[in-house]
């Protein structure tokens, strides 16, 4: 919303500035975007006197003229113009000037051998009109040395604010000058709106069909009216705003929708056939728009009709057929009301955007419907002359009152500002509130134009904004006694430590979009029609991420086609298993391209470098199971992760049937259906799905139990078949005593010459921890040959001999 | 036996002194030792044979003998330092390397914490220093949470200020959206919980926007408080206090103006003073340029009732704010696209070591 001081001034009275009407503005809620101040640019520019006018000597268009600045000695300027002479007036600008008209900032020339300090100046030089056919011809009273532009009163700037969708009446001029006046800055200037009478029937009848969103519609014919160019100063206030003047009888509508808020509509009354009827559109019905584009509505949609055709889109926009141009000389005035949702709904539904819309689904003032009339008939009569009718009206103008219950401290105890009873109640009435009682709880009606008022807290929020938020003393907010609680739940910790324990990893945290392509999702078993957004923004960003590997691995390939191809990167975040709200999982899910190792990044002359591998990915999802309080040591691990993992470097880590995540080469399929390039390893961990760790009575830790007798290592080497895991043999060794064997490491794994082709040998290191005395020869061999029988039992090794 | 069968005891020494000098490792030396002082020794076989020896001939050749094997051990335990001293030199003249060479960098100074995740920490430090507990809800919401109980009428203007993503229409006519704001999580939280409510809800966010200042996913943290006397003043209070550390100034000037939100009545933008003259960088706590941060308000009372409570009895406030904007704000980060491209420059370069945890003790960027 844009308007000039001095349009303000026509509405508000008093000595008061721009800056104090943008402070106050900003204060009472209507947020300043711009001051526009065309003036302040424009200060270089002065009035002269044209004391000679000689030709170039060296040019037959130019002119060397002796300029009076008023500043002394005479100034020699050479000038283009076609109408520079002797004894005129016009404007001035020394060296040093900058030209808005053409973006440079004047210097002392030299124009074909004679020197020019300064220049004479077109309208358009200056930016205030498209004339650049010669200088400015200013008349002969102009003050010599006075600036142009306050001489020419467009000392005026424009603001540009922000209205809040609940405050329509600040849309028009004369609601900001009623806040602005209650805030303090200058008194409201409310005139009277006086009835124009009619001078005869209107001839057009209007009929409002039953389920047409449309309370009241008013209308008049005003004949006889001589439409062309509005005046200059209407032409220059809509200019200033930003507006097109058109023509007087539009020009006139226009500037009642800014300046009361009241969007109206005429007719060529020649181009209107028979009566007219508001009613519903019939689907496909069309409208030639005023904007010249052809619409196509439904029966959604309210429409002004006559006998032949669709005239006019309620509420939004006229019909280009029925409009009015210079050739009009009848014309129809409707001042109508409309339901705001529904002229929001058509406005977005033809994607149509007006400054009736844009009111009108705001909800304006139903009670200046008439009043809003009458101001226009004046003003077209004043403008373009004629006789108008008397007004027909149809529906009704709505009541709104109603009352509401102010309980006076309710401002003191919802918002902490102490105001006494009468300021507040003061505030209320300048603001147009009417209020009945003078302390505890009073009685107060809103405006008319006030339709946002609901209820007491509504009317806090007045008192409030107008007497200040300034007043308001920050109040000290105590820290209740049962804050001493933590205020993170399980997930969340997890969340925290997740992330920092793979960063400490080396590992890089992306935060990558919750959304994926289509194909990507389906990859990684989402894609579900329930998770794919009706408007995605792109064809890539179209579904519900079941993963936060595509995401990443599409990360990876992107910081490889930068040049970084050897990339760790994590995210703990969301995925979607469904559209409810119990379908989304918490996921921390890493992912290493090919160098990017745990213990360092690329080659390196400590050591051959060595892609990364599936034991990358279990170290780093370990880590994280670990920090998050999983049972590591008891965890199963299991060869099925899902298919977007390579089938035989993958597996997943359980506690039964509980799958809490996987890890794993990705599958070479993927990478080529994802057109990205490997070696990628991964995993995903749910963090939802770790148990909720015990609750502990108390912080003691379970007292140190140290042995006092020496620990024995043994080591067995085994041969067993390929297909045996590793972790089997593991599990058999640990089994044969779980109080004497603490702990048993594979720190071999053999296949090759030497061995079977079909076999491998795995070598183990197993820990026996006496506690009550030192072992024996004896007693060590027992425990031996039975680690040697169990694992055979079990697993089908033998001793390698 | 006579005295006159012991040997030369003097051209002995002289014999078995220079042997030792002249040893050259170890074992030379642990041979002499055993040639001489050993069980057959010749210096053991001297000494033994005291045994046989008159009162008198011992007084003479005990102490003589005696002598000669406590120098002897002597000259060998001299030698035997010199030969492992020079042994050692000769060891580390060998054992070089090139220290210059350079080590594997800590991988926990590699890794990075992306700023949204450092910042929703520092969020929870600061608010859980008030007393405020962390609530999450879910991104797919449906139109009840995310704008019917928040006040937002159906075909309210205000709705189209949100530019929502919805997923598809079901058979019953609904659908559901992507939360457009992390407001819905406060319903949740009153749904579920009696007063006294204070919590914070950090989280990710969807606008169907994007262009240098608005991505399709974005960060909010709102910040809700329901109890019988909390009011604007308090919420006022808790701002200045939260952008003071937030920013990490001593004083912060904060601009409140009167505002438009479905669900707060009042509400108010809240703009904080800074300094905006240096090219790309601002300055809190100074200057004369404002910046718009959050915005907040009491609670709507009709908010209060769609959350099953009464708001005569009951009342509070909220506010909220981009999470990413004012991390870009704090850490001068030009660009909001780069916090969902992933790309390692950028996180290497504005992402926090894992073990910079923000914490109020040590400062939260320390």
């Amino acid at each position: 919303m844009k308007f000039t001081l001095s349009w303000l001034r026509e509405h508000l009275a008093g000595d008061y500035t721009l800056d104090d009407v943008t402070g106050a503005l900003n204060r009472i809620g209507f947020e300043v975007e711009g001051v526009e101040d065309k003036a302040g640019k424009l200060k270089g520019f002065t009035i002269a006197y044209v004391v000679s006018a000689e030709k170039h000597p060296n040019a037959d268009k130019l002119r060397v003229c002796m300029v009076d600045t008023g500043a002394g000695e005479p100034v020699q300027v050479v000038c283009g113009a076609p109408n520079a002479r002797t004894g005129m007036k016009s404007v001035f600008s020394p060296p040093g000037t900058y030209i808005p008209g053409k973006d440079i900032t004047l210097g002392i020339g030299s124009i074909r051998g004679v020197e020019s300090r300064g220049m004479l100046c077109s309208a358009a030089e200056l930016q205030l009109s498209e004339d650049h056919d010669g200088i400015i011809d200013l008349p002969a009273d102009a003050p010599v040395g006075a600036t142009y532009v306050d001489w020419i009163g467009l000392d005026d700037p424009v603001v540009e604010i922000a209205v809040t969708p609940n405050r329509a009446d600040g849309l028009g001029i004369h609601g900001l000058a009623r806040d602005l006046a209650a805030a303090g800055v200058g008194t409201l200037i409310d005139k009277a709106i006086l009835p124009v009478a009619g001078a005869f029937p209107c001839p057009v009848k209007v009929t409002i069909a039953d389920d047409a969103p449309c309370p009241a519609f008013a209308l008049r014919l005003i004949r006889g009216v001589k439409n062309g160019p509005s005046p200059d100063w209407l032409q220059a206030k809509l200019r200033a705003i930003g507006l097109r003047p058109i023509n007087a009888l539009v020009d006139v509508t226009n500037l009642l929708t800014f300046d009361q808020n009241r969007p109206l509509h005429v007719f060529d009354a020649s181009k209107v056939h028979g009566d007219l009827v508001v009613r519903r559109a019939r689907d496909g019905e069309t409208l030639l728009a005023l904007d010249g584009k052809s619409y196509t509505l439904d029966a959604s949609m309210c429409v002004i009709a006559d006998d032949k055709a669709v005239e006019s889109l309620a509420g939004v926009m006229g019909g280009e057929e029925s409009g009015c141009d210079e050739a009009t000389t009848d014309v129809l005035v409707e001042s109508a009301l409309w339901e705001p949702i529904n002229i929001a709904q058509t406005g977005r539904k033809l994607g149509l955007n007006s400054d009736a819309r844009f009111r009108f689904e705001r909800g304006i003032d139903p009670a200046f419907t008439l009043p809003g009339l009458e101001l226009a008939t004046k003003l077209i009569l004043d403008l373009c002359g004629g006789e108008p009718s008397e007004v027909v009206l149809a529906g009704a103008i709505p009541d709104t009152t109603r009352t509401i219950p102010f309980p006076l401290s309710l401002t003191e105890k919802l918002a902490g500002l102490v105001a006494d009873d009468a300021e507040q109640i003061e505030v209320l009435g300048k603001l147009g509130f009417k209020v009945a009682g003078s302390s505890g709880t009073v009685e107060v009606v809103p405006p008319s134009w006030r339709g946002d008022i609901e209820g007491k807290a509504d009317l806090v929020e007045e008192v409030v904004r107008i007497i200040g938020l300034d007043r308001v003393p920050a109040t000290p907010f105590p820290r209740d006694e049962t804050a001493r609680q933590p205020v993170l739940t399980t997930l969340q910790i997890r969340t925290r430590k997740a992330k920092r324990m793979l960063a400490t990893r080396g590992m890089v945290e992306a935060v990558t979009w919750s959304f994926v392509a289509k194909a990507s999702a389906e990859l990684f078993g989402g894609g579900q029609p329930e998770l794919a957004l009706a408007n995605p923004i792109a064809s890539d960003l179209s579904d519900m991420r079941p993963s936060l590997l595509p995401g990443l691995i599409r990360s990876a390939q992107a910081n490889a086609d930068r040049g970084t191809g050897d990339v760790a990167l994590f995210e703990v975040g969301q995925v979607f298993k469904g559209d409810r709200p119990q379908d989304q999982f918490i996921c921390a899910t890493g992912l290493r391209r090919a160098f990017a190792k745990p213990a360092g990044t690329g080659r390196h002359w400590s050591a051959k470098a060595a892609p990364v591998d599936a034991f990358d990915a279990k170290a780093d999802a370990l880590a994280v199971l670990a920090a998050c309080g999983a049972p590591v040591a008891n965890l199963q691990i299991s060869t099925d992760a899902p298919s977007w993992f390579h089938p035989g470097r993958s597996g997943s880590f359980r506690l039964g049937a509980n799958v809490m995540g996987h890890f794993g080469e990705l599958h070479p399929a993927l990478l080529e259906a994802l057109d990205v390039e490997g070696p990628l390893v991964g995993f995903e961990i749910v963090l939802d799905r770790i148990p909720e760790p015990k609750a502990k009575a108390t912080r003691v830790k379970p007292l140190l139990d140290l042995s006092p007798f020496q620990p024995v290592e043994r080591d067995f080497a085994f041969v067993v078949a390929r297909s045996v895991a590793a972790g089997d043999i593991v599990k058999a060794v640990a089994g044969v005593d779980r109080k004497l064997i603490v702990a048993v490491n594979v720190f071999d794994v053999y296949e090759g010459p030497g061995i079977d082709a079909d076999k491998k040998s795995v070598a183990l290191s197993v820990t026996l921890q006496p506690r009550e005395k030192t072992l024996t020869d004896a007693e060590i061999e027992a425990v031996a040959g039975k680690i040697v029988a169990d694992v055979a039992k079990k697993t089908g090794a033998t001793l390698r001999g | 036996m006579s005295v006159a069968a012991l040997p030369d005891l003097a051209a002995l020494e002289a014999a078995l002194t220079a042997d030792i000098a002249a040893a050259g490792d170890e074992a030379a030396l642990e041979a002499l030792r055993v040639a001489a002082l050993g069980k057959k020794g010749s210096v053991s076989e001297l000494l033994k044979s005291l045994g046989g020896m008159s009162p008198e001939e011992r007084k003479t050749a005990g102490p003589a003998i005696n002598g000669l094997r406590d120098r002897l051990n002597a000259a060998l335990a001299e030698r035997r330092t010199a030969l492992k001293a020079a042994a050692l030199a000769r060891r580390l003249e060998t054992e070089r390397v090139d220290v210059t060479l350079p080590v594997r960098e800590a991988p926990a100074e590699t890794g990075r914490v992306h700023p949204i995740s450092q910042v929703i920490d520092e969020l929870t430090a600061i608010f859980a220093d008030m007393g405020f507990a962390v609530a999450e809800g879910p991104d797919i919401e449906d139109d009840f949470h995310n704008f019917t109980a928040l006040n937002f009428p159906e075909g309210h203007p205000a709705r189209e200020m949100h530019d929502t993503f919805y997923l598809p229409t079901r058979e019953d006519g609904s659908r559901l959206v992507l939360r457009t704001h992390t407001s819905p999580v406060q319903v949740r939280t009153m749904l579920a919980n009696k007063p006294p409510i204070r919590v914070i809800c950090p989280g990710r966010t969807y606008r169907s926007d994007s262009d240098q200042t608005h991505t399709p996913m974005f960060h909010q943290v709102e910040g809700l408080v329901i109890d019988k006397g909390s009011h604007l003043g308090h919420l006022k209070w808790i701002l200045q206090e939260f952008c003071k550390a937030f920013f990490e100034v001593e004083n912060v000037t904060m601009r409140f103006r009167p505002s438009f939100f479905p669900f707060t009545e009042p509400s108010m933008e809240v703009d904080i003073q800074c300094d905006r003259s240096r090219p790309g960088e601002i300055r809190f706590g100074e200057g004369n340029d404002w910046l718009e941060i959050l915005g907040c308000g009491m609670v709507h009372p009709n908010v209060i009732r769609n959350c099953g409570l009464d708001p005569d009895e009951y009342q509070g406030f909220a506010w909220g704010m981009g999470i990413d904007r004012i991390a870009m704000l704090k850490y001068g980060m030009p660009d909001l696209r780069a916090f969902f491209e992933a790309d390692v420059r950028w996180l290497q370069h504005y992402g926090f070591r894992p073990l910079d945890f923000p914490t109020l003790a040590g400062g939260l960027s320390n």
